[in-house]
């Protein structure tokens, strides 16, 4: 049996990735309650917690609650587009064995977790441009345009750890339990890293606990973009860096156990 | 001599303490169409599972077109239809088709493949809104839009209606006649009979028989008895009488013998009232139930 008998080839793997995104792309647009609310929910917020004091300072401080706020929606906006797109998105492709088929074709199931990601970046990014569009217009809020730029790419680019998150829940709930589990690990987690109400604002305890959650570093990262930062860019990447080992490490353990279960 | 398209080589499967295979060596030529055949529970799906690399062998190997079944070369050559799978379901069938294609090297359009599995009318419809006969079709327009050489069906026209099953055979059976190798599960005789050139019969996790289907029926010397009675026929009556099976389904008995002369005798001698009596030569059902009946065959 020699290889030229066989002839095999394969699909050129940029263009089988361009195609798995623009399916996964288009599958989650047409379900509206997802896309709408990945959008609208953080624009929300921001209307109801920043814009009645947009030009206000935070109590004690200079920081202008406007470009505050909207940074702190911002990192709410991007990591529950990472979180829940991984959370609730793998557990229900799980639950209706989407997996069992894609892994039966070709597709390496590489390209179809990279095709996630993507994805869930496009959507964080679209969140973040509607953000960002409602608070200049109804905020009035103006930045350099470096700033603008800078805060988009630290939430993009920080969010990775809650890729992990949100990959760890994904394989361990089940299709029913995901999104009870996602809300009670995600919600009570940015709200105590101060993604709603400005750290200092918060109950002592909660400020005692706020500096090891992996939200409330990514939260610095923002707000340093917006000149508003409690921790040093350094310190809160070391943390952040640790948090991506760590929540990367329990989704690879969860992904093996699934995976051994149905496919060894 | 070409690379077969499987070769299992004494193959085990174990899940926990259930043994699914049990020693189980199968060579499939390319071009060959070959029914896997048997009850629920044989072995059917862990070992088409096993041929496409969804699950490892406990022991011996596997191998598809002289690969690991887990090689994306290996799998760029086959289609797959599984019993239980889920798809981007707001995706459109005409989308879908094309997204699978994408997934293999020399695809065929998606429009042929839709011709293929029947579903021109439904191209623009979302895949969550089929029905489930249209769903199969989907499934089976999925595993031939690569264009692959051999595709594997597992039990394809499960749940289907009647109507449905005999357009999805034909379907089946056109594509058939392209020269691919086709490898389907099926616990529906008649299909394996009308599709297959070769029937493995499995049976608890073993192979009890490997022929085409007329050697298969050949197998089974004997005749159907099948007579309707208000009489309870009690095992006992028959006792000590070559009987294959005996199966009552209301007040219908059907007893599979090769010697039906016999049976009627001792039926009449123990005063058993036979009505609408019919005695035909076995079908490939009756090969089957005689090859599988180790549990409903009569203990004399």
């Amino acid at each position: 049996m020699s290889i030229t008998e066989l002839r095999l080839d394969v699909a050129p793997l940029p263009y089988v990735m361009w195609k798995q995104t623009r399916a996964q792309l288009l599958n989650s647009l047409r379900i509206p309650a997802f896309s709408l609310t990945t959008v609208f929910l953080p624009i929300m917020f921001f209307a109801f917690f920043g814009l009645p004091y947009v030009h206000q300072t935070i109590d004690h401080t200079n920081i202008t609650i406007g470009p505050y706020m909207m940074a702190s929606f911002g990192a709410y906006a991007v990591s529950s587009a990472m979180v829940f797109n991984f959370g609730i998105g793998v557990a229900m492709a799980r639950g209706q064995k989407m997996d069992l088929l894609q892994r039966a074709t070709p597709l390496p199931s590489g390209v179809a977790i990279a095709a996630t990601v993507v994805n869930a970046m496009l959507f964080a990014l679209f969140s973040l441009i509607a953000l960002f569009v409602f608070a200049s217009i109804a905020g009035g809020i103006r930045l350099p345009i470096e700033t603008w730029l800078t805060l988009t790419f630290r939430l993009l680019v920080g969010a990775v750890p809650l890729i992990g998150l949100g990959m760890a829940i994904g394989y361990a709930a089940g299709p029913n339990s995901a999104p009870a589990v996602t809300n009670l690990i995600y919600l009570p987690m940015s709200f105590a890293s101060g993604l709603f109400i400005p750290v200092a604002q918060l109950p002592t305890i909660i400020q005692k606990v706020a500096p090891y959650l992996p939200t409330y570093h990514y939260g610095q990262i923002a707000w340093n973009a917006v000149g508003a930062p409690t921790e040093s860019m350094e310190s809160a990447v070391v943390w952040l860096t640790i948090w991506t080992v760590l929540l990367f490490g329990l989704a690879v353990r969860f992904i093996r156990l699934d995976q051994s279960r149905k496919f060894s | 001599m070409a690379t077969p398209a499987v070769e299992l080589v004494d193959v085990r499967k174990t899940f926990g303490h259930l043994e699914a295979l049990r020693g189980v060596s199968l060579r499939i030529e390319q071009g060959e169409i070959v029914a896997i055949l048997g009850p629920n529970g044989a072995g059917k799906t862990t070992c088409i599972n096993l041929m496409l690399g969804l699950r490892r062998p406990t022991a011996g190997t596997a191998r598809l077109f002289g690969l690991s079944p887990e090689d994306r070369r290996a799998r760029s050559r086959c289609g797959v239809m599984l019993q239980e799978s889920g798809l981007l379901g707001q995706l459109r069938v005409r989308e879908l088709v094309d997204l699978f294609g994408s997934y293999y090297p020399h695809p065929m359009t998606p429009e042929k493949a839709i011709a293929i599995a029947g579903l021109q009318d439904q191209s623009k419809m979302q895949a969550s809104k089929l029905s489930g006969g249209q769903r199969q079709r989907l499934y089976f327009a999925l595993a031939v839009c690569g264009d692959p050489a051999a595709i594997f069906l597992d039990e394809p026209t499960v749940g289907m209606d009647v109507e449905a099953r005999r357009a999805f055979l034909d379907v089946i059976r056109e594509f058939a006649e392209s020269g691919k190798t086709i490898v389907l599960t099926t616990h529906y005789l008649e299909e394996a009979d009308e599709l297959a050139e070769r029937i493995v019969v499995f049976d608890q996790g073993r192979v009890i028989a490997d022929a085409s289907p007329s050697e298969i029926k050949s197998q089974v010397a004997g005749k159907r008895v099948s007579f309707a009675t208000a009489t309870p026929v009690q095992e006992a009556y028959l006792a000590g009488l070559n009987l294959v099976s005996m199966e009552r389904e209301a007040d219908r008995v059907r007893i599979l013998t090769s010697t039906p002369e016999e049976v009627l005798w001792r039926l009449h001698q123990c005063g058993v009232e036979i009505h609408d009596l019919e005695v035909t030569g076995v079908n490939l059902e009756d090969a089957f139930v005689s090859l599988t009946s180790h549990r409903a065959r009569m203990a004399t």
